[in-house]
């Protein structure tokens, strides 16, 4: 049988030590979102974005020149993926709700050149659109965030509930800081993903819990902290395997997903291995100081468990 | 132990059957098409498609097949998107007169499949191009203009009843009535009731003037919103459907706002401006009375209105309209038989056509005038902040001597251009906009991008599907690989179920997809991992398959629900992309929890059940 060989470890030992690494983390996390914030992308500031494509390698500096020379001044010019391919970004200012501005850019880009250039995108949100977006997006993580800490606190006891949920604010917070550091642009994609992050973060912690329940109830010697222990050391192989496929995927995702999927598994990278590493240490290092007991658990009706013994 | 009784195997049998007929016509290409239809007079036959054929044999491009469908149009196929570009570009330069093209993606389903009702996804338009545009309908002009046509009304009914009022006029989302005295005031909210007992009215004097302000009730305000939100679908829907284009999408989207889907559609530009275009055309007749010289002074003659012709000659015609635009039922563009110039033939309704035809009756050898009549939006920047303003262009675009009666049917001509005429027939065949509009959110996707999409998309699943699955295989042996076949079938169900809803698959919901291979296998590691457990401690093979799936249920369950929880209200409150993701992210997690819990199970069951084992392959 091949199974990863996992030593007995006494993971809550170190739980000061991991806090005070998170803790450190979380405030280069928070400094850069406050200082720098987020690279807001086009969902949510408004303007607009054409995606063109040349069909040889092209000088940045020209598509410059070519965009000035047609009277637009404030473009802002990125490579794309490959050499051939362009992001131009324009403003909100400018972009106000003009139809035509997107066809009047390709005429400019198209003036110097003998072969035309092949408009792949263009997006334009306008300010007023942009502002909702960024409100229901506040909402759609708010209202989550609640209804999760509803369920867990009725699946299990407060303690409990309040540990999940600082994880995986410890998660999403370390994933946000991750783009607001790199100033990696931030957009709807990525917004889903912080929030399958906060899903997949709690789904782990779950697990852990789940056991930890289990262990209370059955194993009737040991502190709180060898049970605590016990439980992580019994998950830590379906934790490792089950990040180890997410993270296989994400990767496949990351690297062959495309230009428009890139900030997206990004997203869900950090958030898979901060998701592992807050369930082991986080998560229960905070259950058991808010003082999680024997009897916090015990009072809870003892569910059905079959040991599956006829 | 561990036996499935009948009918649950017999169940799953049936869920995985209906599940792979559901999915399959999604394994046939989706082809890159032209849809032509016939220009107007143009009927589509086989000869077309022999016509069609030669234009693209000459240009050079090859064509996958062509074939007649629904009776009246032609699909022709091309192996890829630039291909069918070129196509296109080669039929309109030697066919635009004749056929319209509209880009299309069709799937090569058979006949039959498509006659039991069995069809592929819906590709989204960031997987197969297209336009999505999101427009802002403009409902407070709705309500002011509903108030405006109110006033008239209130001005009549006052001078009927001889009621004298100082002023009337519209401040605001209310018409605001002054009177001599407080008597007269009353009599006159009483007369202006009458007919609208909705109207919410407030009575106030200030010195000598009495005040009356009527409002319209907050469910007359909510009906006139909802009308004109409709109607603006409508309008919309119909001038899409001008514009030729396959498949067209055109939904509400909240309060105020409609959303409009074009598949293929690759000219925003041309779209945006029949969209926005609010041209519509009024008929009245020429003051020959009065002095046009006067009116220009300023001094305009009552009853009269001066307006401009097309090269600044001023002239005054009658303020009465014979007919308006919202009683043209039909409209063609077509050149004058006798001088050749562009012209707009008209069609009127029964009402329309009665008032036209008393009109010219009574005014035989006398001049009309037809005004042309258009919104035009411009955004200037004042103080760094765009100010949007709508200016009302009201030009006569002709004028012509009745020489005899008539009614429903007329031609109207002094139009610029044949593509102006074209464009003004289009309007005013589609009806007029209720409320005024504004583009707030487009996405244009190019073909090659979308191809490049699914291309990257399929590729990015197969390579994570891969990894998972050998992973499995070495990791767990057998088990392993019943975990790889039940993951398998989650993305059968998957698509299946996306198939069977009518949801559409976008590059987010592929992520999705991939998101749920990793997740879905979550469940049998659960699983297998306290199986090993279980054996671990002794207990016998038998034993230890029944309580690993037991013990797993709650965990998978739990952790299943917490993410589904956020995958609704990325559903909920998501637009677009995210909704498409937590389409397929909610799809997967509840298909994976029966695959990865039942079908496997029954799986492991069928072949070790009831056997004696030493030991297990997990």
């Amino acid at each position: 049988m091949l199974a990863i060989r996992l030593p007995n470890l006494d993971f809550l030992s170190q739980r000061q030590r991991a806090l005070r690494i998170s803790a450190v983390i979380i405030g280069i996390c928070l400094f850069s979102l406050a200082i720098f914030g987020l690279n807001r992308g086009l969902d949510f500031t408004g303007g607009t974005l054409l995606e063109i494509s040349y069909q040889t390698p092209v000088d940045l500096a020209a598509v410059r020149k070519s965009l000035s020379d047609g009277g637009f001044n404030n473009v802002m010019v990125q490579q794309f993926g490959t050499p051939r391919d362009v992001l131009l970004r324009i403003p909100p200012v400018d972009a106000s709700n003009d139809a035509q501005l997107s066809q009047r850019v390709m005429q400019a880009l198209n003036a110097p050149n003998a072969t035309p250039v092949e408009l792949r995108r263009v997006e334009f949100v306008g300010p007023q659109v942009g502002k909702e977006l960024v409100e229901q997006s506040g909402l759609a993580v708010l209202f989550s965030v609640i209804g999760i800490l509803i369920y867990v606190a009725l699946r299990f006891e407060w303690r409990f509930s309040v540990g999940a949920v600082v994880a995986t604010i410890h998660d999403a917070i370390i994933t946000l800081g991750v783009f607001s550091l790199l100033q990696i642009d931030f957009d709807l994609n990525v917004l889903a993903a912080v929030l399958t992050v906060i899903g997949y973060s709690l789904n782990d912690t779950i697990v852990l819990f789940d056991r930890v329940r289990e262990n209370f109830r059955k194993v009737r010697k040991g502190t709180v902290l060898d049970i605590m222990n016990q439980s992580v050391n019994e998950t830590m192989s379906r934790t490792i395997i089950t990040a180890g496929t997410v993270f296989l995927v994400v990767v496949a995702l990351y690297l062959f997903g495309g230009e428009s999927l890139r900030g997206f598994s990004l997203a869900l990278i950090i958030g898979v291995i901060s998701g592992t590493y807050s369930t082991i240490y986080i998560a229960s290092a905070t259950a058991v100081m808010l003082g999680v007991s024997r009897a916090d658990l015990l009072r809870t009706p003892k569910e059905a468990l079959d040991d599956g013994r006829p | 132990m561990n036996r499935y009784p009948l009918w649950k195997n017999l169940l799953i049998v049936g869920v995985i059957l209906v599940s792979l007929v559901l999915a399959w016509p999604n394994l046939y290409s989706q082809d890159p098409s032209i849809e032509l239809t016939g220009a107007r007079g143009v009927t589509v036959t086989d000869a077309s498609r022999a016509e069609i054929q030669a234009v693209l044999e000459t240009a050079g491009v090859p064509l996958k097949n062509i074939a007649l469908r629904d009776g009246d149009k032609l699909l022709a196929r091309f192996a890829n998107a630039s291909e069918q570009l070129r196509g296109q570009e080669a039929i309109e330069q030697a066919l635009s007169t004749r056929y319209r093209t509209a880009l299309t993606l069709a799937a090569d389903v058979p006949r039959w499949m498509t006659a039991i009702g069995l069809k592929p996804m819906n590709l989204g338009l960031d997987l197969r191009g297209g336009i999505h545009v999101v427009i802002d309908v403009d409902l407070e002009a709705a309500l002011e203009q509903a108030l405006e046509r109110n006033l008239a009304d209130m001005r009549t009914q006052l001078r009927d009843k001889k009621i004298r009022y100082l002023t009337l006029a519209r401040e605001g989302e209310q018409v605001v009535a002054t009177f001599n005295d407080a008597e007269t005031r009353d009599a006159g909210v009483k007369v202006l009731t009458r007919n609208a007992p909705d109207l919410v009215v407030m009575t106030s004097a200030s010195g000598e003037r009495f005040l009356a302000q009527l409002s319209l009730s907050p469910t007359e305000q909510r009906q006139i919103k909802n009308f004109a939100l409709e109607q603006n679908i409508t309008t919309l829907r119909n001038r899409v459907n001008a514009l030729g284009i396959a498949e067209p999408s055109i939904a509400r989207q909240g309060e105020r706002r409609i959303v409009v889907q074009l598949p293929g559609a690759q000219d925003p530009g041309r779209l945006k401006e029949i969209l926005g275009a609010t041209a519509t055309l009024e008929y009245r007749l020429v003051d020959t009375e009065g002095s046009v010289a006067a009116a220009v002074e300023g001094k305009v003659p009552v009853g009269s209105k001066l307006y401009y012709e097309r090269d600044g000659r001023p002239i005054l015609l009658k303020r009465r309209v014979i007919v308006t635009g919202d009683q043209i039922t039909d409209a063609a563009a077509g050149f004058d038989n006798q001088s050749g110039t562009p012209t707009v033939f008209v069609n009127l309704d029964g009402q329309g056509a009665r008032r036209m035809r008393d009109m010219t009756s009574e005014n035989v050898g006398k001049p009309m005038a037809v005004v042309f009549i258009e919104n035009r939006t411009t955004t200037s920047m004042v103080d760094g902040k765009p100010v949007k303003t709508t200016r009302k262009v009201e030009e006569v675009i002709s004028v012509a001597t009745i020489r005899e009666p008539f009614g429903a049917r007329f031609q109207t001509t002094g139009l610029d251009s044949s593509a102006e005429a074209h464009n003004t027939a289009l309007l005013l065949r589609s009806g007029a906009l209720a409320a005024p509009i504004q583009i707030v959110e487009e996405r244009t996707i190019g073909p090659s991008l979308g191809q490049d999409n699914i291309d990257q998309g399929l590729f990015s699943v197969l390579i994570g599907l891969g990894l998972v699955v050998v992973f499995m295989g070495v990791y767990y042996r057998v088990f392993g690989m019943i975990a790889n076949a039940v993951l398998l079938l989650n993305l059968v169900m998957i698509i299946a179920v996306l198939g069977a809803l009518g949801a559409t698959l976008t590059m987010p919901g592929i992520a999705g997809m991939v998101l749920t291979i990793g997740m879905a296998v979550d469940a049998n590691v659960l699983i297998f991992e306290r199986i090993r457990e279980e054996i671990r401690i002794g207990n016998s093979p038998q034993a230890s398959i029944a309580a690993g799936y037991e013990k797993a249920l709650s965990s998978i369950i739990d952790a299943n629900v917490t993410t589904l929880i956020a995958a609704l209200m990325l559903f909920s409150f998501g637009t677009g992309p995210v909704k498409g993701f937590a389409v397929t992210l909610t799809i997967g997690l509840i298909t994976s929890m029966f695959t990865a819990i039942s079908c496997s199970r029954a799986a492991i069951n069928a072949l070790y059940g009831g056997k004696r084992l030493k030991t297990l392959p997990v």
